[in-house]
């Protein structure tokens, strides 16, 4: 330890951990000492209190996401812890390339696994594990792209060891979610701590909506707004009901376009056309925040009422650009995520700037003997599993919960992969008693039209359980703010 | 910018709408456990009536004393006319118009529907009953005062006041269609303190009371007030003055946006304006009050369908 903390962090412990705020202490980075001096001259009464004024104005602001039972429905926050993390301007700068790096490589295994196919002929990945995988989209086979991207909007999970070594755990390239709360949490933040935040020069997220918008101009069909006006953009949702209604309306709100339902939506002549109160208007650019299950009953789910008939009809004929595009689930499967760091190797001929945690494949006999022989030591995940469901944490099961899993294991090994437990790093986190040391990881997101850019800093997610490691919003998480120091230019 | 979504214009349209429903709903009840406290079982039957919940009503109650009438309209959200049910479809109208509306003018339905939430049977307990119905009131003021400081006056703003205004001139109709008839027989029992009284919380359940006083004076008739009602061109409930106004609206929506979706509804409006230009509150009660208040809500409810095959996307 050696932290010579006082005031509110006196009694704080990070542990074995990394601390994202107190590790930092003895670096000499005068606005990093300003934010632990200001922090340890706060009152707990005081910091409770602005706390539960944060959480009821994000209440009130309808910052939510609902939760249904038979007979009602309760909004709910996401909670929002008030100690933000830091991450400095050069660690900014590697995690940005890092991040830059991964999203490329996805792009460019998504390209070829629906085109030419070079990587499975040249068998670095196994072809069976991309062929035979349920994210796999056969009707994506030869379309042409725009810009080549097909994740536009990516999030990578990155976890911090006791090294303070950051790491991927996971990639997101389907719709990844969160991001409205970046944006909205520092705005809060703002209001509720501005004697914390004085002079400070953290980097704004603020534009994250005109980033977005621009890409998805970008990608627009040939010939969109000729004409002089912009192509026209929306915002797909599943509608009002759906849990992360919020987020879609901050979206379409800060790109400035209309949210729309698959029921305003109606293709003709191979063409989207949204319905206004003026007849029929073309869509160009369509940001869906739909599953590829749902967004055409004529080639997918033929139940879904959410989607747009003739939609793929329309993408096919390059009529209307699609973010995320079809079948970007395969480069997010967590069998897939083992396979990454030579993914990255095989295009870019470069290492990977950010590791992977290490991965054992279960499908693979030496994965699965490893497994098997290490379940006390190892994180276990479902591939097909998203939210933290399924897993097992072998250090936190007792005997009877990973005897019950080995057997499921080796009924299914295909299904599986595992990981070490890596220690997580910590932030001081406001709880009912005090100051404590919770777990937190960083979800950095990545737009990507023609070219990449990432939003600094990115959303801490953070285990408000004691101990916890699971940091997933259904299973007790909360967020925190995440401030890249440095200001605009390092 | 793009035309609105046919499906935002329709969420305006009622957000307007049940807004508006909700404010007179809490006005006519404060206004009957205030003044009318005499004949109190045929005065709370017309609040049922007014609604035209009588078929409802009766299924759950057996008489409209106040308990029953009140319960049934500030509690029950089954009821689709209580108060609870028509907040709630006004947020759930705002919810989908997040994008398009002010972030104030969602904040503020939002913690309108969340305060609406904790009510309870206590809080409707004398005197507790008035002070809410005024608390919901206040809110929807203040609703409109947001609306007109913080929401753009585009196409969007047009929807939303049409269904404003088509709600007032359909809720003072009802209002009007009720009461009057309510009343009318007591005429027999001319100059009685109880008489004025009734029809001062006809006017005041109309929020009229004043308005009219100021150009009525010490002249107070049935017929002068139900003339006031449907032909004043200032007050703001009356029938000529909201059909002035959504007639403007359209021609606004025509002329600035080129919309031409308005054309049936400017049709109807033109009859309707010719008609109330034409004729005199004595022609109209010597000819039927009732049978002419029916033609109305007829030509507002073939307003909406208008709107709904014109802007509406149906």
């Amino acid at each position: 330890m050696g932290d010579d903390a006082k005031g509110l962090l006196a009694g704080y412990d990070r542990g074995a951990f990394f601390c994202e705020l107190t590790s930092y202490r003895n670096t000499n980075d005068p606005q990093i000492a300003t934010v632990l001096d200001r922090l340890g001259r706060l009152e707990f009464a005081d910091l409770s209190r602005r706390s539960a004024e944060a959480e009821r104005e994000l209440f009130n602001l309808g910052i939510t996401f609902t939760v249904y039972s038979d007979r009602d429905s309760i909004d709910r926050i996401l909670p929002f812890d008030v100690i933000p993390r830091l991450i400095t301007g050069a660690e900014w700068s590697i995690l940005e390339a890092g991040v830059v790096q991964r999203v490329q490589a996805i792009n460019l295994f998504l390209a070829d696994i629906y085109h030419d196919k070079r990587i499975l002929k040249d068998k670095v990945v196994p072809a069976e594990l991309v062929l035979g995988n349920s994210n796999y989209r056969p009707e994506m086979e030869g379309i042409d792209v725009a810009c080549g991207t097909y994740a536009h909007v990516c999030g990578i999970d990155l976890i911090r060891d006791p090294q303070g070594i950051f790491c991927v755990l996971e990639d997101n390239a389907r719709t990844p979610s969160g991001v409205s709360y970046v944006v909205e949490n520092r705005t809060l933040m703002m209001r509720t701590f501005p004697d914390l935040m004085a002079d400070l020069r953290i980097r704004p997220v603020d534009d994250y909506g005109i980033r977005l918008h621009a890409a998805m101009a970008e990608i627009a069909p040939n010939g969109a707004g000729a004409g002089g006006g912009d192509p026209q953009v929306v915002l797909l949702s599943p509608g009002i009901f759906n849990s992360a209604f919020f987020e879609h309306v901050f979206l379409a709100r800060e790109m400035g376009v209309p949210l729309v339902e698959g029921r305003d939506l109606v293709v003709d002549d191979d063409k989207v056309f949204m319905k206004t109160t003026g007849g029929l208007e073309r869509v160009h650019t369509i940001y869906r925040r739909l599953n590829d299950d749902f967004i055409d009953p004529e080639v997918f789910r033929p139940d879904s009422l959410l989607g747009v008939k003739g939609l793929m009809r329309a993408y096919r004929k390059g009529n209307v650009a699609l973010a995320n595009a079809v079948g970007t689930g395969i480069a997010d499967d967590k069998a897939v995520y083992a396979y990454m760091p030579r993914i990255i190797r095989y295009y870019l001929g470069e290492e990977p700037i950010l590791p992977n945690v290490e991965t054992m494949i279960c499908r693979e006999p030496e994965g699965l003997s490893y497994t098997l022989d290490h379940l006390e030591e190892l994180v276990v995940k479902p591939v097909g599993e998203s939210g933290g469901y399924g897993l097992l944490i072998g250090p936190k099961a007792s005997k009877e919960e990973i005897a019950e899993f080995r057997l499921k294991l080796r009924h299914d090994p295909s299904n599986y992969i595992s990981q070490p437990m890596i220690g997580l790093s910590v932030v001081p986190t406001l709880t009912a008693s005090g100051v404590a040391a919770r777990h937190v990881d960083l979800r950095p997101f990545a737009v990507t039209g023609s070219s990449t850019w990432v939003l600094p800093g990115g959303l801490t997610r953070v285990a408000l359980r004691e101990g916890s490691i699971v940091v997933n919003s259904s299973q007790g998480g909360g967020s925190k703010d995440s401030w890249v120091l440095g200001g605009q230019n390092g | 910018m793009g035309n609105l979504l046919a499906r935002s214009a329709e969420n305006l349209f009622w957000l307007g709408r049940t807004l508006e429903r909700v404010e007179n709903l809490a006005r006519i009840i404060e206004i009957t456990e205030t003044f009318a406290r005499d004949y109190s079982e045929r005065n709370w039957l017309s609040v049922v009536q007014i609604n035209a919940d009588e078929k409802r009503f009766f299924e759950k109650y057996s008489a409209t004393d106040a308990p029953s009438v009140v319960g049934f309209y500030l509690l029950d959200g089954e009821n689709p006319t209580s108060l609870p049910a028509t907040l709630q479809a006004a947020h759930q109208n705002a919810r989908a118009l997040r994008p398009v509306i002010s972030i104030e003018m969602w904040e503020q339905v939002n913690v309108m529907r969340h305060h609406w939430r904790e009510v309870s049977a206590k809080d409707l307990a004398a005197p507790g009953l008035p002070r809410l119905c005024r608390r919901v009131r206040d809110q929807c003021q203040v609703h409109e005062g947001i609306v007109e400081g913080s929401l753009s006056h585009d196409e969007a703003w047009y929807y939303y006041r049409v269904g404003k205004a088509i709600e007032r001139a359909d809720q003072t109709t009802r209002l009007l269609d009720i009461k009057y008839h309510l009343l009318m027989p007591n005429i027999d029992a001319i100059g009685s303190a109880l008489d004025s009284s009734q029809w001062n919380a006809l006017l005041r359940a109309a929020n009229g009371y004043q308005a009219f006083r100021r150009v009525y004076q010490g002249r107070m008739t049935p017929a002068a007030v139900a003339g006031f009602l449907l032909f004043s061109d200032s007050f703001p409930r009356s029938i000529s003055l909201c059909v002035r106004e959504i007639t403007w609206m359209l021609s606004q929506l025509r002329s600035r946006y080129r919309l031409t979706g308005g054309v049936a509804a400017e049709e109807k409006l033109d009859e309707m304006r010719a008609v109330l230009g034409d004729i005199t509150i004595e022609k109209i009660i010597d000819n039927g009050l009732h049978e002419f208040l029916d033609w109305l809500q007829r030509q507002f409810a073939g307003l909406t369908d208008d709107l709904r095959e014109g802007f509406f996307g149906e």
